[in-house]
Parts: C-alpha cells; sequence; structure tokens
C-alpha cells in the first residue's frame, strides 16, 4: 500500500461518510477486466472455459463467488491468485498484472486460504502462522522480532491466540480454519481469497469464521473474496456476489440484486424461495424438488 | 512453544556430533580383538600428536588401517542415506518415501555393476555407475509419476516401487553372467555391506556428501511449507519446481554415494529421520543436519554390531540394519508417530 493511499484511509474511515454525500470513489484494488481462461488438451477441442469476466473489488470488501461445482469459481480463484494467466484480458492487482508477479511479490500481496490439506509431518500452531512470513524473509528463514509480532497479531485477529502452543492435528475443524487464515494475516496481503473455508464446519463454526472475516476487511483494509456454497451466509457477511453458471458470469452486485428466484433457481437447477429481512437482506428457502 | 534459533539448531548439532564422537571411540574399541580403553586412548592420543612411532605395528593395523576406513565409511553412508531419505518425505508428502522405495537405490546399484562390467580399470567408475544410475532411475521415475502434467505422489511411489522391481530383475540377469567367486561378494554387497574398501579417496566421497547435503539444506525452509502441499507453498511464495529439482538432483547424488559404497543398506533413509523428527521435531533446518549426524551415528552402531556380534565371522550391516529397523519401524507405525 502506498502511503498517499494510507493517508486517504484514514480521511475516510468505512461507513464514516458524511450523511447525502457519497465517499469520494476509491480505485479498485483488484480489477478483472474481461479475464477468460480455458483448459485444453495439447491441441485438443477445450474441457472447460471461462468466458470473459469482469468485475471490481475495493478494500474492506468482501465478495463471495457463487455457483454450482464445475461452474469455474475455482478457476476464477486461481486466476485472481495469478498461479494461472488469463487467456485473454486481465486480472490487476493495484494496477499490476498478478500472474506477471514473481512468487515472492505476489506471496506478500496476496493470500489463500484453500480447503483443509492435511500435513505431513506434525507441527505447532505457532509455527504454522509463522511460515506466513516467509516470502518476507531469505536463506534459513529464522524467525525474528517483527515476524513474531506480526504473527502474534495475525493469530489475535482471527482468533486463534489461545491455541499458539497446540499441535495444528489436534485442533477441530474450526480452530484450524482460524490457525489457517491466521498464516494468511501472517502474509501482510492485500488481498486475500478463500476457497470454500466453512466446508466441513458446524453452522456457529460458519459464522464465527465469516464474522471473523468481514470485521478483519473492515479493520484492515484487506479485499477479501471468498468461493463458498452457503447462500445465506454470503447474503448475510458478502458486499457484492459474483454468481457463476457453466463459466460463465450471470450477474455481479449486491446480494439484493443477485438473489432473485428464477436467477438463482436456474444456475442452481432447485425450487426456492427468496424472502428479505428486516434489514433487507435475502434469504434462500430451498424446496427439495427439481426444476425441469 | 520454542521457534527454533541457530543457537538452538548448533547446540542440538554439538551434542549429537558429540554422540558420534563417542559411538566412533566404541566402535573403534569393540572388534574380534578387544582392545582396552586405556590403550585406545594412548593410541589416538599419539596419532593426534604425531607420535605414531611409539604405537605397536599391531593396534596400528587394527585400529588405523582396518577399524577407522570402515567407520569413516560408515559415516559418510548413514549422513547420506538418512539426508537422501528425509529429502524423498519431504518432496512426495509421503512418509513411507525412502531412495529404496523410489528404486533410486536399484538404479545406483545397476549403475554400479554395469561400470563394474564394462569399465572396471577406469579410477572412480563405480561411484561414477552409481550416480548415473541413480539419476537415471529418479528421472525414470519421475517420468512415470506424472500424471497430467503434475507429479502426483502416489503414482510416484508406484513408479518407483516398478522401477526396484524391474532393475532388481536386470540386477539379477547381470549377476548370472558373472563368475562365481565375483557374485559372492556381489551378493554381499547387495546385501549392504562395508568390508570392502571404498574405490575411491575418502576425501572426494566426503566432498560429495558436503555438496549434496549442503545444496539439499539451501531449501530447508521451503521443504518446510511443502510439508504441506505444493499449492499451498506456491502460494506462499515457495518455487516449487526449483526446489523439487535441487532437491531431486541433491538426493539423487546422495543416494548414489551410499551405494557406489556399501550396496544396498536398507531402513537407513526410513528410520534415521523419523527417530530424529520424534527427538527434535519436523523442522527441516534441524532435521537436515540432525539427520546426517544421526545417520552416522545409526549405521556406525549398526556396522559395528555387524562386526563383533557373531564375530568373528561378519554380518553383512544391511542385513543389521534390517534387523533392528524393521521391528523399531513397525513400532512406530502402531504407535501411530511414523
Amino acid at each position: 500500500m502506498n502511503p498517499a493511499e494510507k493517508t486517504a484511509e484514514k480521511a475516510a474511515p468505512a461507513g464514516a461518510g458524511i450523511p447525502g454525500r457519497p465517499l469520494p470513489p476509491e480505485p479498485p484494488r483488484l480489477s478483472v477486466d474481461l479475464a477468460s481462461f480455458s483448459y485444453s488438451p495439447e491441441g485438443g477441442a477445450s474441457l472447460f472455459t471461462l468466458e470473459a469476466t469482469t468485475f471490481d473489488v475495493r478494500s474492506r470488501e468482501v465478495v463471495a463467488v457463487l455457483g454450482r461445482n464445475g461452474s469455474g469459481k475455482s478457476t476464477l480463484l486461481r486466476l485472481l491468485a495469478g498461479t494461472l494467466a488469463p487467456l485473454s484480458g486481465r486480472v490487476k492487482l493495484e494496477g499490476l498484472e498478478v500472474s506477471r508477479l514473481d512468487l515472492r511479490t505476489r506471496a506478500q500481496r496476496i493470500a489463500m486460504v484453500q480447503q483443509e490439506n492435511p500435513l505431513l509431518f506434525p507441527i505447532r500452531v505457532w509455527d504454522f502462522v509463522v511460515q506466513g512470513r516467509y516470502p518476507y524473509s531469505r536463506g534459513l528463514r529464522f524467525e525474528t522480532d517483527d515476524d513474531a509480532a506480526v504473527a502474534r497479531q495475525a493469530l489475535y485477529e482471527a482468533g486463534a491466540d489461545p491455541l499458539r502452543g497446540r499441535w495444528m492435528h489436534k485442533l477441530s475443524g474450526g480452530e484450524k480454519q482460524r490457525v489457517v487464515l491466521a498464516r494468511a494475516l501472517a502474509q501482510q496481503p492485500l488481498l486475500l481469497l478463500l476457497d470454500e473455508p466453512t466446508l466441513h464446519l458446524d453452522i456457529a463454526a460458519q459464522v464465527d469464521l465469516l464474522r471473523r472475516l468481514r470485521r478483519i476487511a473492515t479493520d484492515r483494509g484487506f479485499a477479501v473474496v471468498v468461493v463458498t456454497h452457503e447462500l445465506n451466509l454470503a447474503a448475510e457477511f458478502a458486499d457484492r456476489i459474483v454468481l457463476l453458471d457453466r463459466g460463465k458470469t450471470l450477474r455481479v452486485g449486491k446480494p439484493v440484486e443477485v438473489y432473485q428466484q428464477a436467477l438463482l433457481q436456474q444456475v442452481f437447477g432447485t425450487l426456492l424461495s427468496v424472502e428479505f429481512n428486516s434489514r433487507g437482506v435475502p434469504k434462500v428457502t430451498f424446496s427439495g424438488a427439481e426444476t425441469e | 512453544m520454542r521457534p527454533l534459533t541457530p543457537r538452538r539448531l548448533l547446540l542440538t548439532c554439538a551434542m549429537l556430533a558429540g554422540i558420534l564422537l563417542l559411538v566412533v571411540f566404541f566402535s573403534l574399541k569393540f572388534g574380534t580383538r578387544s582392545i582396552s580403553i586405556y590403550d585406545l586412548g594412548a593410541l589416538l592420543f599419539r596419532t593426534v600428536t604425531g607420535h605414531t612411532d611409539q604405537v605397536s605395528s599391531d593396534f596400528r593395523l587394527i585400529i588405523l588401517d582396518i577399524r577407522w576406513p570402515r567407520i569413516v565409511l560408515a559415516m559418510i553412508v548413514g549422513a547420506s542415506l538418512s539426508v537422501a531419505g528425509a529429502s524423498f518425505q519431504a518432496l512426495l508428502r509421503n512418509p513411507l518415501a525412502d531412495p529404496y522405495v523410489l528404486g533410486v537405490s536399484s538404479g545406483a546399484a545397476l549403475g554400479s555393476i554395469l561400470s563394474l562390467i564394462w569399465a572396471a580399470q577406469l579410477p572412480g567408475a563405480t561411484p561414477f555407475g552409481a550416480f548415473a544410475g541413480a539419476i537415471a532411475a529418479t528421472a525414470a521415475v519421475y517420468f512415470l509419476g506424472r500424471r497430467g502434467g503434475e507429479l502426483d505422489s502416489y503414482a510416484l511411489l508406484l513408479g518407483g516401487i516398478i522401477t526396484a522391481s524391474f532393475l532388481s530383475a536386470l540386477i539379477m540377469f547381470l549377476m548370472t553372467t558373472i563368475s562365481g567367486r565375483e557374485l559372492r561378494g556381489m551378493a554381499f554387497w547387495l546385501m549392504g555391506d562395508l568390508s570392502t574398501p571404498s574405490p575411491v579417496a575418502t576425501g572426494w566421497l566426503f566432498l560429495v556428501l558436503v555438496l549434496g547435503v549442503g545444496a539439499i539444506y539451501t531449501t530447508a525452509a521451503d521443504l518446510n511449507l511443502l510439508l504441506g502441499g505444493e499449492q499451498e507453498a506456491m502460494h506462499l511464495g515457495v518455487d516449487v519446481v526449483r526446489v523439487k529439482l535441487v532437491v531431486y538432483l541433491g538426493a539423487s547424488v546422495l543416494t548414489g554415494l551410499a551405494v557406489s559404497v556399501s550396496g544396498a543398506i536398507g531402513y537407513v533413509g526410513l528410520l534415521v529421520p523419523h527417530l530424529v523428527r520424534l527427538l527434535f521435531g519436523s523442522d527441516y533446518r534441524l532435521l537436515i543436519p540432525a539427520t546426517a549426524l544421526g545417520g552416522a551415528i545409526a549405521v556406525v552402531l549398526a556396522d559395528t554390531l555387524a562386526r563383533t556380534l557373531v564375530s568373528p565371522t561378519q554380518l553383512p550391516v544391511g542385513a543389521m540394519t534390517a534387523l533392528v529397523g524393521a521391528p523399531v519401524f513397525i513400532y512406530l507405525l502402531r504407535r501411530g508417530m511414523a
């Protein structure tokens, strides 16, 4: 983050706009501009295509990517992470194309929380979280005081502080996910990507994790993109929704704009109803029967 | 919670080096002819201070010309195999990975045998044959382990097992074409044996050991992250392709080095890293040097037992490591710690 932007953030904290006058527009942190991708065996016809997708993510914003399995959510996430280069179009983070950043720089700017990955050998929570400092050092990477301070802060923000002396393989699913989040925070990224972080979590842990994400995004100015299957949680915690269907971006917008009965029924292939609560947050109820 | 500091790293290594010295001292003492601690101490003191002329020629022959070179080889072989095993385990994300399972040792053995058949008169032919065999076997296994353009850990392990059995068949075929007297030596060597003197000066072996372990050690911090998966490591900034290449080549060279000296000594590459992990944790920055020293200790101990257990007959050290290693490994596995 450049110093000028830091000042701008201080001058205009989230939600502190003068009533009736909109905040001055902030340049988007992540911009996806007509980015597309296609998997194809060498020389053969393409197996899967993610069609040109366009949307922005600003700092402090949580964007949820929704869609059925195979709709291109993971491909989109890999484009955002820079591990795939778009076939056409651009994915830029603060003006720089993410797939062209070197690995180290990319890891300082983009952190990814993936689905649970078993560890090969036992490791303590603290050592795991300090791994987030990897892109900031070289050689044998002995932990510095700075690293320790950042890791402590990250553990605190992720609500994993009491776990620091525990073994990773002895944590519950919810605890583990908080620790994985803490490691991502220790990377001090500009953009935080999460691939189905609530999978395998009980409902309390799901709500807890998303509430934390929401707060961290607001407090620390992260841009957050989360791929999820939880329609109702996404509606509750995301500022905007990217709705994917078979490689096409059907709709990008606020939950209210995207959660339309006909649209969701078409995408998810099941009968459902959408209601809005008193705060205007949509709530989806599935009826269980299939559409034709 | 104790993060790894340079101080802890050095202290642990110093402690292991101390244990190694002690083990070496007792290994020099024990043998077909046991020597008193006093005599051994006096001999070592006089040797170190340059007064070898005051030592009886008998002692000098037994200690300095027979036992000491063998102990040096045992240390080099133990360190090589252990570090190669620890490296393959991280790289393949599989606690059962080891130069033997991967077929790399069989490749090295075949390379050695071919070099003996074709170029026995050339100096250094065996180690070079073993290096070439190890690297070729690794490349073959690497090729077999690719699925859909990416390296698949399980396909790789299976590829290794198949490569190992194929190469073993080739070795059997070659051995039947070699005359009887040589065959017996070869069979002994294949079981893992340290009684044949090294084909090249130990100084060179030591240099290769240091280079191989050093190259792998430059990736120690990366290997820690690879334990959590390649994708995760990449998102944390690890150059996964480079790390894998360095570690594959390094581990192949170390395996070739060990096999060219001692044939196939099993279980060392599997057991030592696991024991070191139990004692000191799985941080590769500490694990690699500690495993090198631990491997040296283990093979010197095993070879001392092989020399003395049914003295004056000698067992191949590979049989010794398997006799001790297999039950301990099963014990570890059953405790769920391996």
